[in-house]
């Protein structure tokens, strides 16, 4: 007998005497906490996004580019990885050379990038959390996680949800995700939060209002 | 389990040496106080706790009595999602499976996410018998390991190092493995991050094997779910060519929507988050991202036998957040150490018997190794009734009966070492049942009470060695109340 | 109202006071309160230690003894707990076992009626001012099984808060154990001693002359640590500072 037959053999005689329970599960828990309009959804995620040590900003489509230059150029960047699918406008303000996400790229050479730009999926105001879905607009997932400095657009209010529940909603399983919430950070040490280890250890975020 | 724990001592010896040691009890009292009243603050800010308590403790159950059933899902999903699924029933075969992927890819070391289930099975052991070498990425865990240690929490396996001692670890053991600490490296948790950061980045960077656990297992998907919140288990999960996940089947839930319950209570009742700073989910493999080959090996290793326990199968919806560590006033006490297992606390006090047996003087000891307080199953985010397995786990040791024992049937025998004790609950039950014989006995002790010593002897000792003995009255209650038909005769 | 006292075993052999002390407090607030001589025990630390099949005749007993009053009214939350909690697991325990019903439908009518005395006094006669007087400073310690198992909440407090001259003071760390446990002060009577050590500096450092709590177990490990340490704090049964008045008052 193989270790498959061993293993579903012994959880079917564990399970010999146990009463059925076809009964379909009440959730009867919240979909979302508390009645929020959409721009105080929008705050709330500021709020908790800044509450992690993301670091915020706001600002319409038109001041986009102009943003982004100003974050790369305080940063004092020397280059910028870019996913292939981002929009061309907003790095179209930075001179800042870019360095194409590519399957070829080793993580060392990512590690000699400064920043990441990318968009993300959704964003979920009651926990401050992204997800990055790995969509053209967002790239491979090691490219927001080995540059220091990540720089993430979210289109408010389209890609606002309240709640994780309803973000799960809008996710696809079938894509690798990755949800973000604040910079990393360790409670390693005596039990407290300290920011910062091995993924970005500034994260900023850019609240952009859709026109 | 894991060899380390081997020939341990009883959970009381083990405790004593703890409770004597005023540095472990100051690390120990700091680190769960500071969590206790944020883990509270966090459960607080959602409304709906109770129904979401319920509810994972429900998805859980409905999961397990459908094991089967969702353990072939699960494969089937893996399989079409381009992994590979091996099954594994003890930690030896665990360990011959991952030592021979790892072998496969020609490459001799490994980097690790934190994972309670590859400590359970030694792996990193037995890989080192077969010279590979793992790494371990987890802050935490790198404590430990560079100091030749044992783990003794599940969330922070270091919790027993303050500040100071994880410095002298850094500056003494770094330049061992890889690079040294910084020169002048200070006791501040934010220089010891980067101490930690610049240590394993180029162990990260070169990685061609990553090792993992993971928290949650979608059957109808697919999909395997690390939370993390350092970074280093996206690091392992994204940059290595081959990734090896060892997951115990009892971390499946049926879709994708019962996430919704599980990453809502998880970081609140782990580190008192909203939401920990990193979750990665991964469906087989994604073409040009991430790992190309996905390798899943699914670990029984006592979990169907613990399964068979009716009562003791509730243990098996465990999430590991380690809540019930954090509030339990024995572990504040007595140390992760003590618990002789790398699962300690009081989930650790019935799962660690449960998933080996009771055949040890360790696992013989942990089931009363609780006051039976009942904080645990307060905080416990899929509400198990720890104190009631616990109490059943001692019904087993004490009064034998059948329990299943890697996958068998066996008849376990009252254990050796409680027969004055047994003797005792008898005769104490006798005299309940015969109220005069009762009656007697207080009147004894009351007429001699002037002999009485202020100290026992034997047995005794355990309690009046820090404790005064309660003086006994001149007359029981009950012949109060008949000498003086309740009072109504006068009070005296 | 056919009233039981279930006084418990414990309280029966070593604290008699605080069994006069329940009797002089219902009798004042009208309740005619009966001392069945049956009783022993409920069996708890048979049940807890591992032994439930032992435990078993003993609640078989209590049910005998108990099962006629109205309710059963008992100065421990641990006892308390042990016949509203775990009395109906018994039963399904043994239906478990394929010994059937019996046992269950045996036990049951004794479960809904059993109070532990600040619940019946707040919830049964639905009073918070029993009219007492205890001119001390008090500290209260809220013991698990009351807390946790039976839920007791404010009620104690609430009750105390009305005493006259009583001054409560508030204890740190109060919802943690104080470390008794039953056959646990003996089996890890190390890590018991140290939760005691740990609970006496807390209620010592209220500043209170009294620690007050409604269970006398945990007390008789609390106050006999609180010996052996020489604190000058007294452990105090909150049924005596109940019944305590301005005509007869406790010591």
């Amino acid at each position: 007998m193989n270790s498959r037959e061993r293993i579903l053999g012994r959880v079917r005689r564990a399970l010999a005497d146990a009463p059925g329970d076809e009964a379909p599960l009440s959730r009867d828990y919240l979909r979302e906490h508390g009645q929020r309009t959409v721009a105080q959804t929008v705050d709330l995620l500021a709020e908790n996004l800044a509450d992690y040590r993301a670091l915020v900003h706001r600002t319409d489509s038109d001041g986009l580019a102009g943003l982004i230059v100003g974050l790369l150029e305080k940063r004092g960047s020397a280059s910028v990885l870019v996913p292939p699918g981002l929009d061309e406008g907003w790095l179209a303000a930075t001179g800042v050379p870019r360095v194409t996400d590519r399957a070829e790229s080793t993580p060392a050479e990512l590690d000699r990038v400064d920043s990441v730009v990318t968009a993300c999926a959704v964003a979920i105001a009651e926990t401050g959390t992204l997800v990055l879905d790995g969509s053209p607009d967002q790239g491979r997932r090691r490219i927001t996680l080995v540059p220091d400095h990540h720089i993430c657009v979210v289109r408010v209010p389209g890609q606002v949800v309240s709640s994780v529940p309803q973000g799960l909603e809008r996710l696809d399983p079938a894509r690798p995700l990755t949800w973000i919430s604040g910079p990393s950070a360790t409670s390693d040490i005596e039990l407290d939060r300290v920011e910062g280890v091995h993924g970005p250890r500034t994260l900023e975020v850019i609240l952009v209002g859709e026109d | 389990m894991s060899g380390t724990y081997l020939g341990m001592p009883a959970f009381p010896e083990a405790a004593r040496e703890a409770v004597g040691n005023a540095t472990l009890r100051g690390n120990l009292r700091h680190a769960t106080h500071t969590i206790r009243a944020k883990r509270a603050k966090a459960v607080t800010e959602v409304s709906d706790w109770a129904e979401l308590r319920e509810a994972g403790k429900r998805i859980k159950d409905h999961t397990l009595r459908h094991l089967d059933r969702y353990l072939v899902q699960l494969e089937e999903s893996v399989t079409a999602a381009g992994g590979v699924v091996h099954w594994a029933a003890d930690a030896d075969e665990a360990n011959d499976i991952v030592t021979q992927l790892v072998k496969m890819t020609g490459e001799s070391e490994v980097v690790k996410v934190k994972s309670m289930a590859t400590q359970e099975i030694g792996l990193n052991e037995a890989l080192e018998a077969e010279g590979i070498h793992a790494y371990e990425t987890d802050l935490a865990e790198l404590i430990v390991q560079l100091g030749k240690d044992r783990p003794s929490h599940i969330l922070v396996p270091a919790i027993h190092r303050n500040r100071g001692e994880i410095r002298d670890i850094f500056a003494r053991e770094m330049s061992e493995w890889g690079r040294p600490a910084p020169e002048g490296l200070t006791d501040t948790p934010a220089e010891l991050a980067e101490a930690a950061r610049l240590h394993l980045r180029e162990k990260f960077l070169r990685a061609k094997v990553g090792i993992s656990g993971a928290n949650f297992m979608v059957a109808e998907t697919g999909t395997l779910v690390v939370v993390e919140s350092e970074g280093n288990g996206r690091m392992c999960l994204t940059l290595p060519e081959t990734l090896i996940s060892v997951v115990g089947i009892e971390k499946i839930v049926p879709a994708w929507q019962d996430l919704e319950v599980f990453l809502q209570t998880l970081p609140r009742s782990s580190t008192a988050e909203r939401m920990n700073p990193y979750t990665s989910t991964w469906t087989g493999t994604t073409d040009e991202d991430g790992p190309q080959n996905f390798h899943l090996v699914l670990l029984d290793n006592g979990r169907t036998d613990t399964l068979a326990d009716e009562v003791g199968r509730q243990a098996l919806r465990c999430i590991r957040c380690s809540a019930c560590l954090n509030v339990c006033p024995v572990y504040e006490r007595a140390g992760g150490h003590a618990y002789g297992s790398v699962y300690p606390g009081p989930i650790g006090a019935i799962l660690s018997p449960q998933l080996r047996g009771t055949g040890s003087e360790i696992d013989a000891s942990l089931p009363y190794a609780s006051s039976l307080c009942g904080a645990c199953y307060e905080v416990c985010p899929v509400a198990i009734d720890i104190p009631e397995v616990l109490v059943h786990l001692r019904e087993r040791i004490v009064q034998g009966g059948e329990v299943t024992s890697r996958g068998n049937k066996v008849v376990l025998r009252p254990a050796k070492g409680h027969a004055a004790e047994r003797a005792a609950m008898r005769a104490a039950r006798w005299a309940f049942l015969h109220p005069g014989v009762l009656r007697t006995g207080q009147r004894a002790a009351s007429r001699t009470r002037r002999f009485h010593p202020r100290t026992l002897p034997g047995p005794g000792r355990a309690w009046s060695g820090t404790r005064e003995l309660p003086p006994v009255p001149a007359e029981p209650f009950r012949d109060w109340w008949q000498r003086t038909r309740g009072g109504k005769d006068g009070d005296r | 109202m056919r009233v039981a006292l279930f006084l418990t075993c414990v309280n029966d052999t070593l604290y008699p006071d605080t069994g006069r002390a329940v009797v002089k407090l219902l009798t004042r607030l009208g309740v005619d309160v009966d001392f069945p001589s049956g009783q022993t025990c409920c069996g708890q630390a048979h049940y807890n230690t591992g032994y439930r099949h032992e435990a078993e005749p003993l609640a078989r007993h209590f049910s005998d003894v108990f099962g006629e009053y109205e309710a059963i009214v008992t100065p421990s939350g641990s006892c308390g707990a042990m016949v509203r909690e775990l009395y109906p697991r018994m039963g399904e325990r043994a239906r478990a076992e394929g010994r059937g019903d019996t046992l269950a439908a045996t036990l049951a009518p004794v479960v809904p009626k059993t109070y532990e005395l600040t619940e019946f006094l707040v919830d049964v006669l639905g009073v918070t001012d029993v009219g007492a007087y205890y001119p001390h400073k008090v500290t209260y310690h809220p013991t698990c099984h009351g807390l946790r198992g039976l839920g007791l909440g404010e009620r104690p407090r609430r009750l105390l808060q009305a005493v006259k001259g009583l001054e409560l003071a508030e204890l740190p760390g109060a919802d943690e154990c104080c470390g008794f446990g039953g056959t646990f002060a003996l089996k890890n009577a190390d890590v018991s001693a140290a939760m005691g050590a740990d609970k006496v500096r807390n209620a010592e450092s209220t500043g209170a002359e009294v620690l007050c709590a409604a269970d006398n177990s945990c007390l008789m490990h609390i106050g006999g640590t609180m010996a052996r340490l020489r604190t000058g704090m007294r452990p105090v049964h909150i049924a005596e500072i109940l019944a305590s008045t301005e005509e007869e008052p406790a010591v």
